[in-house]
């Protein structure tokens, strides 16, 4: 069972290598594609099936024992988010086959893709920091190519800000690691986990925690460091967009709860969860002020992606089983809500020839259910009962209201109320109001019907998946919430993990 | 660039810094050397020829696309891991082969890994240079 | 060398954090790279600097002896700097691409992005 670890990374690689090697194939390229997330998905659900049932996994690999080789570990945490980005992955694969022109498959869209996806896994996986820092490159390379594929000037626009910032955050974390390793002498997250409580020169680590906090802020586009992603997410093309709005800023999320429940313990950093509280404050009510703000469809969604990570740093902050848990929950609901937004707002640019929503309207007439399916994630994402976004947002409040935080707890609930005010806003721009171009009919939708029947089945098929699982997960909440929690008592209890890795050598 | 000098000395510095970037792979597993900067010498030699005899000749003499290159030789590392998946090793374990071989001296599997690095190495810098190189004519 | 390294670590930083505040790209990139090096030197100097002694197990010993070079961070340092150098490439071509494509380099003029009301086709 310990070697299937591997495959999440290993399938990807080797399905970019097979697109590289056959660069004219297109329709090659789009079949392995779902066929390799496809196999991902299958690979994670094996992996969180037998993590359940067995514990954790780890893999070393080389055969070099723990603090010194390298580790890939495999907890339920971590297995949630594989099938979160192997879930994100396919649905991207089917709905990119619809929507990205021949010309950006051409250029390496597909194996660019996998090899994103390849990054992703791999962070999600390692157990060992520098080698964590190696993903995080190997998404970011991936990501910076993806989002100028098409050359257009807003693009490489957006990208500078981008690629700055991001930089930037990789030369901080490269800081952090060597002020850890001056201080512990290792790298490896278990044994961190486990020496980190009796160091004796403890001066450093408070830098380092900050250092880390930085950076991963940077990534998860948290308060004060969050411009280069309203900058640059509405650029790209849709799909790409749709990919990175699910996962990439999840990524850093993943990283903040794995070092500051595992590594940098509640005991030996206490600030820290201070600084996050004041951040998850800030980070929803600015994102979803700037929400408020935009008619243009893609920024909106942008600005809430940062104010839905606000609500993940508030759980977090609180640290309790409870908020953990909710906090997990409200990743997985997100990520599914907020890609199917993204693809949503693509099918809804084809019918209507626009991204602004002042330029769009009475699509409710047109295609009632679109309409209705663009409810689903937009309703979910606002917190309305019984779709799942509501019972995750219950759980984190719940846990904010166990642990008194009382100001936090009611801005989080304003910005509840702003983001459906959001959310209606769009539905009543696009699909309610008449259409406000009613001179040229003919011009309307016709990018959309040129398509063929296969295209248009690949653009709404992922739409239809996402919303079903946001509905299921919604109304047969209760395992997802049995699973957050296991994990969640997993990330706090630092023993486990530090076990299972260093105890754990086959 | 038009040096007569330069062009005919590429042809022999060519075959010679070759020589040496193979060298520099095969003593890497104890001494300093190794598939990376094998493959930075090789492309080096390459780049050479390039600005000697224009990126056409250079081309021609390479034989194959650099990207392609570049992932047959990721491919080939992504191979040399299969032998510890295969014999139930961890991921990655180094496998030898108990005689050595009398110039390369061992053989096993990160002998394998490391001719990989080296036409990724090769292959991503030509692509590099090549691509920079068709910028600069255009212009 | 305890005393210079860090001196030069903070120069290094010192200057990567001016010529990123710059409003001209070319100097932005020339900032991330210095940053780079300097936090690539920071993990050298941070890893204990011995001189001298070699990572190896003598022949017969159990142990390794006590002053030894950790070679941990100088294979740190070489993946980084190799990253480093596939990004810059990137970084480089992607700053020439912005600039033939928007016909500036100067980083206050790029705020289309960011404008509020933009009339997007």
């Amino acid at each position: 069972m310990n070697r299937l670890i591997i495959l999440p990374v290993l399938v990807p690689l080797t399905t970019a290598l097979i697109m590289l090697l056959l660069p004219r194939r297109i329709a090659v390229h789009r079949l392995l594609g779902v066929l390799s997330t496809l196999l991902l998905s299958v690979v994670s659900v094996i992996l969180l099936n037998s993590v359940l049932s067995g514990g954790i996994l780890s893999l070393q690999a080389g055969g070099w024992a723990a603090p010194f080789g390298i580790t890939m570990v495999v907890d339920t945490f971590s297995c949630i988010m594989l099938a979160m980005a192997s879930l994100i992955g396919l649905t991207t694969a089917i709905y990119s086959i619809g929507s990205v022109d021949e010309k950006q498959e051409h250029n390496f869209y597909h194996p660019l893709i996998q090899l994103l996806l390849m990054g992703i896994n791999g962070a999600f996986l390692t157990g060992d920091i520098f080698n964590l820092y190696v993903w995080f490159e190997v998404m970011l390379i991936s990501s910076f190519v993806l989002l100028v594929l098409e050359g257009k000037p807003e693009q490489f626009e957006g990208a500078i800000k981008y690629v700055t910032l991001n930089l930037l955050s990789s030369a901080i974390f490269l800081a952090a690691v060597g002020i850890l390793y001056g201080m512990a002498g290792t790298l490896n997250m278990a044994d961190l986990a486990m020496r980190l409580p009796m160091l004796e020169h403890r001066e450093l680590l408070s830098v380092a925690a900050v250092l880390f906090l930085i950076t991963f802020g940077i990534k998860a586009a948290v308060f004060p460091l969050f411009f280069w992603l309203p900058a640059s997410y509405h650029t790209p093309h849709v799909a790409v967009s749709a990919i990175f709005a699910g996962l990439l800023t999840k990524v850093g999320v993943y990283a903040i709860i794995r070092f500051f429940t595992t590594i940098f313990t509640l005991e030996s950093t206490p600030f820290i969860h201070h600084i996050l509280l004041w951040v998850s404050a800030f980070t929803m009510v600015t994102g979803v002020l700037g929400a408020v703000a935009q008619y243009d469809l893609r920024k909106l969604l942008s600005f809430h992606i940062i104010s839905q990570i606000g609500y993940m740093i508030f759980a977090i902050a609180i640290q309790s089983p409870l908020a953990i848990a909710g906090g997990l929950l409200f990743i997985v609901h997100n990520i599914a809500a907020k890609t199917n937004l993204f693809y949503l707002s693509g099918i809804i640019r084809l019918l209507s020839g626009s991204w602004n929503l002042r330029q769009i309207g009475g699509l409710y007439a047109t295609y009632p259910l679109l309409g209705l399916l663009f409810l689903v994630p937009a309703l979910a994402l606002a917190g309305i009962p019984p779709l799942s976004g509501f019972w995750a947002k219950l759980t984190v409040i719940q846990a904010g209201l166990e642990a008194q935080q009382w100001l936090a707890v009611s801005v989080a609930l304003m910005v509840s109320i702003l983001t459906l005010y959001s959310m209606i806003k769009i539905w009543n721009e696009a699909f309610l109001k008449d259409n406000p171009l009613s001179g040229d009919e003919g011009q309307r939708g016709r990018e959309y019907h040129g398509l063929s029947a296969g295209k248009k089945t690949a653009l709404i098929a992922p739409a239809i998946i996402l919303a079903m699982f946001t509905i299921v997960s919604g109304l047969w909440f209760e395992p997802f919430f049995i699973l957050a929690k296991g994990a969640s008592l997993e990330l706090l209890d630092a023993g486990i993990y530090s076990k299972a890795v260093t105890g754990g050598i086959p | 660039m038009n040096s007569v000098i330069l062009a005919t000395a590429s042809r022999y510095l060519l075959t010679l810094i070759l020589m040496f970037s193979v060298f520099m792979l095969l003593r890497g597993h104890n001494e300093p050397g190794g598939g990376f900067v094998g493959g930075l010498v090789a492309a080096a030699a390459f780049a050479l020829y390039f600005i000697a005899n224009g990126l056409d000749a250079a081309r021609s003499i390479l034989r194959i696309e650099p990207l392609r290159a570049a992932v047959l030789g990721l491919l080939l590392s992504l191979l040399s891991t299969l032998p510890s998946l295969v014999s139930g090793k961890p991921f990655m374990t180094a496998l030898w082969i108990d005689t050595g071989i009398e110039a390369i001296g061992k053989v096993g599997t990160p002998l394998l890994f490391d001719v990989g690095v080296y036409f990724l190495v090769l292959g991503i810098t030509l692509t590099i240079i090549f691509a920079l190189a068709e910028e600069e004519c255009r212009v | 060398m305890r005393v210079l390294l860090p001196v030069i670590i903070g120069l290094l930083y010192a200057t990567g954090i001016y010529l990123i505040l710059r409003r001209s790209m070319v100097k932005v990139i020339f900032g991330l790279v210095v940053l780079g090096h300097a936090a690539n030197l920071m993990i050298f100097t941070v890893g204990r600097l011995t001189k001298g002694s070699p990572a190896f197990v003598p022949h017969g010993a159990t142990g390794i002896a006590e002053p030894f070079a950790d070679p941990l961070p100088q294979a740190l340092i070489l993946t980084a700097i190799v990253i480093g150098f596939g990004i810059q490439a990137f970084t480089i071509a992607l700053f020439k691409k912005t600039c033939q494509s928007l016909k500036t380099e100067d980083l206050d003029e790029m705020r289309n992005t960011d404008q509020l009301e933009k009339e997007s086709p």
